[in-house]
C-alpha cells in the first residue's frame, strides 16, 4: 500500500490572469483509488492534464515511480504507465469496440493487414482480466453510454497503462451504470492498478476512494482518507464554509398549463423516430422531470419543443398557442428559455467573450442596444451583475469562453437562461459539471422559478436531482414515455429500473 | 423480344465495360479522398488533366524515342499514363495543401481546380500543338485476350482484346477494397474521416493521413482521364470527359463509399452510357437516350442519397488544438 506511484510537487500552473493550480503536491500510491474534488475552476482538470502530458506545469517537479520526469506528451504518460479516459468520448461509432481499441497502434501482419482475429482476442482478454462485459465485435455506435466508457477504459489498458485517470466519468451513466462502473475500478485496482477520479458526487467519492485530496482555488486544502470522513466535511473543505444540502419544495398549487405537448413524433436517425408520441403537459409553477438514460429520445424532445428540431406528428402548444411549425426564434420570443444539455454545441459560442455569451440571442433589446449599436457599459453592468450573482469565476469577462472551466461555463448558459423573465424554461441537464455549491445554487432557481409561475421542463440523468425537484416525473425510453409518476411515488432505484427499460415488466403502475 | 435482348447482348455489355472505366478509376479515387474526409469535386478537373497529360505523354514518347516505341509499342501509352498520374498528383498536391494544410473550403478548392484545368489545358495545348483544342493521335496499348476465358464462345466479345487498363482497374478495385477493409492504412484513414479528434488522440498523424488519400484520388483520376485519352479516342480533345468526374462523385456515393460499391455504381451508369452510344432504332427522339447516363445518375442519386451513410467528418476540415 505504501508503494509510491505518482508525486507531485510544488506544481504551479498558471493561465493569463489565473492561477489553476497553485503549488500543488500531490502523492498517489500503486492500487488506491484516489479521489479529488474541488469547485468548479478548484484546478482538478488542469491538474490531471499536466499529469498526461497535456500542460506543461510552470513550476514544480512529477516523479513516478520515484524517478524524476518530464512528461512533455501524452504518448510519453503512456510509456510512463499513465492513462487518460477522456470525459467526451473519443470513439468512433461505426468501428467495432476492437477496431476502436486497436487503431493507433494495431497489431499487423505484412503489408500493414490487420491482426484482428489477434485483436479480438486480446480485447476479450483484458474484459475477462478485470470483469467487463463487452462484445469485441459490435460496433460501437449501438452501445449504451456505459459501455462506451467501458470501451474508453479498456483503450487505455491495452495501451499498457498503471494509472487510470478519470475525470467526471459519472457526470454521464445512470445509477446502475455507475454500479458497474464502481465494480469495475475496483476489479481494477485488486488487481495492481491504480485510479485517479475526478466527480462532483460527493457520495460517490465516500463511496469508491481510498484517499481523497480536496482542492480549492488552485491549491490542496488537504487529502483525508474516506473511511471516517463525511460528506459535509468534504463539502466545507470543498467550499470553506458549511454548505446546506436540503432544499425546501413548498406546496404550489399549478396554475394553467403553459407547455402542451400532444403526441409528439420527432424523426431520427434512420427510419426509427427518436420520439414516439410523447405526450404530457406542465402547468404554471410546475416542475416536470424526465428521467432517462441518454439516448432515448430525449435530446430530440428538448430539441423539438424549442424548435430546434422538425416534428413530424403531433402538436406543441405554448400558452395556448400552436408552435407546432414554429422557429427557434419564435419560441424564444414567447417566453422559452433553454439550458441545452451540450453546452458547447447550443449553448455557447466558445470562442465568443463572456459578455457576449451572457447576452447571446437577448442582444437585440433596449437595455442593450443604442439604435442600431450595441449599448456597451449597459450590456458590461447587467454582465458584471450576473457573474457575481453566479459566482463565475473569470479572471475577464472580455476572454473567450473557452478559457472558463466546465462549470464555470455552465454557469454562464444557466445565467443567461435565467436573466429574461422566462415563462417557460426547457433545462436539460441544468446541473451537469457543477460543483455542490453551484448545483445547490441552481436548483434554488430552480424553485424560485417554480414559485413564481414558471413552467419547468427538467431533463436530467442526476435522479437525486428529478426526485428532489420535480412535482411530476416521466421515465423515458426508446422515445416513448413509459411511466409518470407524481412526487413521492417512486424511489431512484424504481426509477432506475424504468430507465433501463427493465421496469416495463410492471407497467401495470405507468402512467 | 429481340428488341430486349439486344439491350443485353455481349457486345453492348463489352462495350459498357469500356465506358465504365474511366468512372470507375475517378470513382475509385473519390472514396480515398473522402474516406478520409475530404471532398474532392476537383475530379473532374484532374480527370482533364489526365486526358490532356496522358495524350502529351504518350506522343512525346512516340516522337522522341520513335526506335523504342516501334521495338515495344507498349511503352508510348505507358509513358502517357505516367505523365497522366503526374498531373494527377500534381492536382491531388494542391487540393490537399490549399485544404487540409490552409483549410480552405473544399468546394472552393475542387471548384478553382475545374476551372484551371479546363483553361490550363487549352493554353498548353495552343502552346505544344498550335491548335486551341485538340492534340495529334497517340497510339494505345496493345489489347490482350484474357487465357482461359477466351475460349468459350458466349464470352468472347468481352474476354478478347481487352485494354490492359480495364485489367488494370479491375485488380486496382479489389486492392483497394482489401487496403481499406484490412489494412492499418485502412483502418487508419477511415478513422481519420470518421473522428479525425479521437485519431488524432490516439497518435494517428491525421494531416499525412488525408494527404495520401488525397493524392491518391488525384493519381486514379489522372489515370481515368489517360484511359479515355489513350484507350478510348487515341487523342485529346477539349471536353472530352463529359462530366464524367462528376458522375464518379455520384457513383461513389451510390456505391456507398466502398471500392467494390462503387464497381458497380459505376458499371451502372456505364451501361446507360453504352446503351446511349449504340441506340439507333427508338420511339423516342435520340437526345433522350443522350441525356440518359445523367437522368439514371440524377434518379439513383435521389432515391439513395438518403440512405447512404458518409463519413461523419466528410468535408470538415481539422484543425489540432494547440493547447
Ligand atoms: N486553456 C485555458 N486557458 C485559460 N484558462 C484556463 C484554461 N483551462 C483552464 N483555465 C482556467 O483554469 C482554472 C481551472 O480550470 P479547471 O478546468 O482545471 O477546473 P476544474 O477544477 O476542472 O473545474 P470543473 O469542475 O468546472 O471542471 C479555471 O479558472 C479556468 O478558467
Ligand atoms: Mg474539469
Amino acid at each position: 500500500m505504501s508503494d509510491l506511484f505518482i508525486e507531485l510537487q510544488g506544481i504551479t500552473k498558471r493561465f493569463p490572469g489565473v492561477v489553476a493550480n497553485d503549488r500543488v503536491d500531490l502523492t498517489v500510491h500503486r492500487g488506491e483509488i484516489h479521489a479529488i474534488v474541488g469547485e468548479n475552476g478548484a484546478g482538478k482538470s488542469t491538474l490531471m492534464r499536466v499529469l498526461y502530458g497535456l500542460y506543461q506545469p510552470d513550476e514544480g517537479t512529477i516523479a513516478v515511480k520515484g524517478h524524476a520526469v518530464t512528461i512533455e506528451s501524452p504518448r510519453r504518460a503512456l510509456e510512463l504507465g499513465i492513462g487518460m479516459v477522456h470525459q467526451h468520448f473519443m470513439l468512433i461509432p461505426v468501428f467495432t469496440v476492437a477496431e476502436n481499441v486497436i487503431l493507433g497502434s494495431e497489431p499487423v501482419w505484412g503489408f500493414g493487414r490487420l491482426r484482428m482475429r489477434e485483436a479480438q482476442q486480446r480485447v476479450a482478454e483484458l474484459c475477462r482480466q478485470y470483469g467487463f462485459v463487452l462484445d469485441p465485435t459490435a460496433e460501437v455506435g449501438s452501445l449504451s453510454v456505459g459501455e462506451q466508457q467501458r470501451v474508453e477504459i479498456i483503450k487505455v489498458l491495452y495501451r499498457g497503462a498503471e494509472l487510470l485517470i478519470l475525470d467526471e466519468p459519472t457526470a454521464v451513466l445512470v445509477p446502475q451504470e455507475v454500479d458497474e462502473l464502481f465494480n469495475n475500478l475496483r476489479q481494477l485496482v485488486a488487481q495492481g492498478k491504480t485510479v485517479i477520479f475526478i466527480s462532483h458526487k460527493l457520495d460517490e467519492v465516500l463511496a469508491i476512494s481510498d484517499q481523497i485530496t480536496v482542492l480549492r482555488r488552485g491549491r490542496v486544502v488537504g487529502t483525508v482518507p474516506a473511511a471516517g470522513t463525511t460528506k459535509a466535511q468534504l463539502a466545507e473543505m470543498m467550499v470553506g464554509r458549511p454548505v446546506l444540502v436540503e432544499l425546501a419544495h413548498p406546496p404550489v398549487e399549478p396554475g394553467p398549463v403553459r407547455l402542451d405537448v400532444r403526441q409528439v413524433r420527432v424523426p431520427g436517425r434512420g427510419t426509427r423516430p427518436a420520439v414516439r408520441d410523447v405526450s404530457f403537459a406542465v402547468g404554471a409553477g410546475e416542475i416536470y422531470g424526465i428521467a432517462g438514460v441518454e439516448g432515448n429520445g430525449q435530446t430530440e424532445l428538448v430539441e423539438a419543443l424549442v424548435g430546434l428540431r422538425r416534428i413530424t406528428g403531433g402538436q406543441l402548444l405554448i400558452d395556448g398557442r400552436d408552435v407546432t411549425h414554429a422557429t427557434a426564434r419564435a419560441i424564444r420570443l414567447m417566453g422559452v428559455a433553454h439550458i441545452p444539455e451540450d453546452r458547447h454545441r447550443r449553448g455557447i459560442a466558445l470562442p465568443m467573450a463572456v459578455w457576449e455569451n451572457m447576452i447571446l440571442g437577448h442582444h437585440t433589446r433596449e437595455e442593450f442596444t443604442h439604435g442600431a449599436l450595441l449599448n456597451r457599459p449597459g450590456i458590461r453592468g447587467f454582465v458584471r451583475r450576473r457573474v457575481g450573482d453566479y459566482d463565475i469565476r473569470v479572471a475577464d469577462v472580455e476572454a473567450p469562453v473557452l478559457a472558463l472551466s466546465g462549470g464555470n461555463q455552465q454557469k454562464v448558459v444557466v445565467a443567461r437562461e435565467f436573466s429574461f423573465a422566462p415563462q417557460v424554461l426547457v433545462a436539460a441537464q441544468p446541473t451537469r459539471g457543477l460543483d455542490i455549491g453551484a448545483t445547490e445554487f441552481v436548483m434554488r432557481q430552480l424553485l424560485a422559478a417554480r414559485s413564481s409561475g414558471m413552467a419547468v421542463l427538467l431533463v436530467s440523468a442526476n435522479l437525486e436531482e428529478i426526485l428532489s425537484l420535480s412535482d411530476r416525473v416521466g421515465v423515458m425510453y426508446g422515445g416513448a414515455l413509459v411511466a409518470e409518476f407524481a412526487r413521492g411515488e417512486v424511489s431512484a432505484a424504481e426509477l432506475g429500473l424504468y430507465m433501463t427499460g427493465a421496469g416495463r415488466t410492471g407497467e401495470a403502475r405507468a402512467g | 423480344m429481340e428488341y430486349m435482348t439486344s439491350l443485353f447482348s455481349v457486345a453492348l455489355l463489352a462495350s459498357a465495360i469500356r465506358v465504365t472505366m474511366p468512372i470507375l478509376l475517378a470513382s475509385l479515387g473519390a472514396v480515398h479522398a473522402e474516406r478520409g474526409g475530404v471532398v474532392n469535386i476537383g475530379l473532374e478537373g484532374i480527370m482533364i488533366m489526365g486526358t490532356f497529360f496522358g495524350a502529351v505523354g504518350a506522343y512525346a514518347f512516340d516522337t522522341r524515342f520513335p526506335s523504342l516505341a516501334q521495338t515495344w509499342p507498349n511503352l508510348a501509352p505507358l509513358a502517357g499514363v505516367l505523365a497522366a498520374v503526374a498531373a494527377g498528383l500534381l492536382f491531388g498536391l494542391i487540393h490537399a495543401l490549399v485544404t487540409i494544410t490552409f483549410r480552405v473550403d473544399q468546394i472552393i478548392s475542387g471548384v478553382a481546380l475545374n476551372l484551371l484545368a479546363g483553361g490550363l489545358a487549352r493554353f498548353l495545348n495552343i502552346l505544344l500543338f498550335e491548335k486551341a483544342t485538340q492534340s495529334p493521335g497517340v497510339r494505345g496499348f496493345t489489347p490482350i485476350d484474357i487465357p482461359l476465358l477466351r475460349d468459350l464462345p458466349a464470352l468472347r466479345p468481352l474476354v478478347t482484346g481487352v485494354s490492359p487498363m480495364i485489367i488494370t482497374g479491375v485488380v486496382l478495385v479489389a486492392v483497394s477494397q482489401w487496403v481499406l477493409r484490412r489494412t492499418r492504412f485502412g483502418l487508419r484513414l477511415r478513422a481519420v474521416g470518421e473522428y479525425p479528434l479521437a485519431a488524432d488522440t490516439l497518435g494517428v498523424n491525421v494531416y499525412h493521413l488525408r494527404y495520401a488519400g488525397v493524392l491518391l484520388s488525384g493519381a486514379l483520376a489522372g489515370m481515368a482521364g489517360a484511359y479515355l485519352a489513350i484507350e478510348q479516342a487515341r487523342l485529346y480533345f477539349e471536353g472530352m470527359t463529359q462530366g464524367r468526374g462528376f458522375i464518379a462523385l455520384a457513383a461513389m456515393i451510390f456505391g456507398n463509399w466502398w471500392p467494390v460499391g462503387a464497381l458497380g455504381a459505376s458499371a451502372l451508369f456505364g451501361y446507360f452510357d453504352a446503351l446511349s452510344l449504340r441506340v439507333v432504332r427508338l420511339p423516342v427522339p435520340y437526345q433522350f437516350i443522350n441525356v440518359l447516363p445523367h437522368i439514371v445518375t440524377i434518379l439513383v442519386l435521389a432515391g439513395f442519397v438518403r440512405r447512404a451513410r458518409m463519413p461523419a467528418a466528410d468535408g470538415v476540415p481539422y484543425t489540432k488544438e494547440e493547447e
